[in-house]
């Protein structure tokens, strides 16, 4: 191809709190992932890589989800330290979404309380696993409000067309410049 | 009617005298803007939206509530009033709770489309997630104060068109909020005509049709000018 001289770039794939749809949206791009394939290697990825830890020196990062948790926070710092372009991928990532709509109990134990005691069938118990099972945090909040981040693709989810607008210029080393209903659209 | 010559960005214009800005820059077909405002309601300028830069005038004025005058010199979209508008947009998704993926006027909604226009990616503010209530006393129609910008054309509507004025603003600050009748559950208020359109003009999904579900909103505010047109025709008030 006309880019072997150029080294592949490392990509990576981040599934915070979302639903993975922005993932199945990825997937969407079909055909196009085999190019992709070819342009950049994708050294992390819950679709498409076996590997349990955050690599370093990764070039492009789509992460997807909001910050719900203290495992979404600590993957989302080491994302942030090892990785060169950080997107944040979809609505949950740049706004909280529907993940951030327990944010309206205003705090974790009330959200706790309604999931684990108010809605219970009869075994009403609060979890408690600590060290096994995450805790949340007080509020689910979008990537930006905690970690510096480079490129912004809104949507729910972003759809594979407009998943590619935005890496074809990654790929190449520049900015994508997202405008207009098809490519920034919330929703 | 004396006719007013004014100049917008780098077009001379003259309209009647007793025009406001936002009448002319629409006729001259210079995009502006607008939420609150609605063809056929008074104009309140709650929005800010319409803002525009008026040689002259040190603060930005809000076209639709902004007399033309002669020689007037207006300017509509300066980096300034660019960066005000898409700030604006910002601290209305942040001061609510919109989430257009399961809003019932997802793909329908001014304020959606009003963040693409203002090329708003995300929101440089932070996300307030205010504990807000859902009104689902009306035995048709319901009302999302998480999805509520404060608009006031519900208000208006139902007012100046229909004559009932069921809703009002209550509250000051992060707690204002639009009230139905002496803020009682919208079901209870006897002034209710069921006529539904606050639900047509409003911008959002705040006011909807209870049987609709995410995405299935889908109102015409423009269709208030039909109505009151055939009101003129049959020479009704």
């Amino acid at each position: 191809m006309s880019n072997a001289a150029s080294p592949r770039l490392r990509l990576a794939t981040v599934w915070l709190a979302g639903c993975s749809g922005c993932h199945m949206s990825f997937l969407d791009l079909d055909e196009w992932l085999l190019e992709l394939a070819e342009r950049a290697e994708i050294v992390y990825s819950p679709v498409a890589s076996d590997r349990k830890v955050y690599p370093e020196n990764v070039d492009i990062a789509l992460v997807e989800g909001g910050v719900a948790n203290t495992d979404n926070l600590t993957l989302l710092r080491q994302v942030r330290a090892n990785s060169t372009v950080l997107v944040a991928f979809g609505d949950c990532a740049l706004t909280a979404n529907v993940p951030g709509m327990r944010n309206r109990l205003q705090g974790r134990e009330p959200v706790l309380r309604r999931a684990y005691l108010e809605l219970a069938d009869g075994t009403a118990q609060l979890p408690n696993a600590p060290g096994l099972v995450p805790e949340l945090l007080e509020r689910v909040l979008p990537l930006h409000e905690l970690v510096p981040v480079e490129v912004y693709l809104p949507g729910c989810p972003p759809s594979a067309t407009r998943i590619r607008a935005a890496l074809e210029p990654l790929l190449r080393g520049e900015r994508p410049q997202l405008s207009g209903p098809d490519q920034i659209r919330f929703g | 009617m004396t006719p007013c010559r004014l100049r917008i960005d780098d077009r001379e214009l003259a309209i009647a005298t007793g025009s406001t800005v936002l009448q002319a820059a629409r006729q001259a077909g210079i995009p502006l803007p607008t939420l609150c405002q609605l063809d056929g309601l008074s104009a309140v300028g709650a929005c800010r939206l319409c803002l525009v830069e008026v040689e002259g005038q040190g603060r930005p004025q809000a076209a639709c509530v902004t007399a033309v005058r002669e020689g007037m010199r207006v300017h509509t979209a300066t980096p300034r009033l660019q960066e005000i508008r898409r700030t604006l947009i910002e601290l209305l998704f942040t001061e609510g709770n919109h989430v257009c993926a399961i809003c019932v006027a997802n793909g329908h909604c001014e304020l959606q489309d009003l963040a693409v226009q203002v090329g708003m990616d995300h929101s440089r503010l932070p996300y307030r997630f205010p504990q807000r209530s859902v009104d689902l006393s009306h035995p048709q129609f319901g009302l999302d104060h998480n999805r509520c910008i404060l608009c006031t054309r519900c208000l208006r509507v139902c007012d100046e068109v229909e004559g009932a004025h069921v809703w009002d603003v209550g509250w000051r600050g992060e707690h204002c909020r639009i009230i139905a009748g002496l803020d009682q559950p919208w079901g209870a208020v006897e002034a209710c005509t069921h006529c539904g359109k606050c639900v047509e003009v409003c911008p959002t999904g705040a006011l909807f049709h209870r049987a609709d579900s995410s995405e299935e909103k889908s109102c015409h505010p423009e269709r208030l000018q039909a109505l009151l047109q055939t009101r003129q025709r049959r020479g009704q008030p």
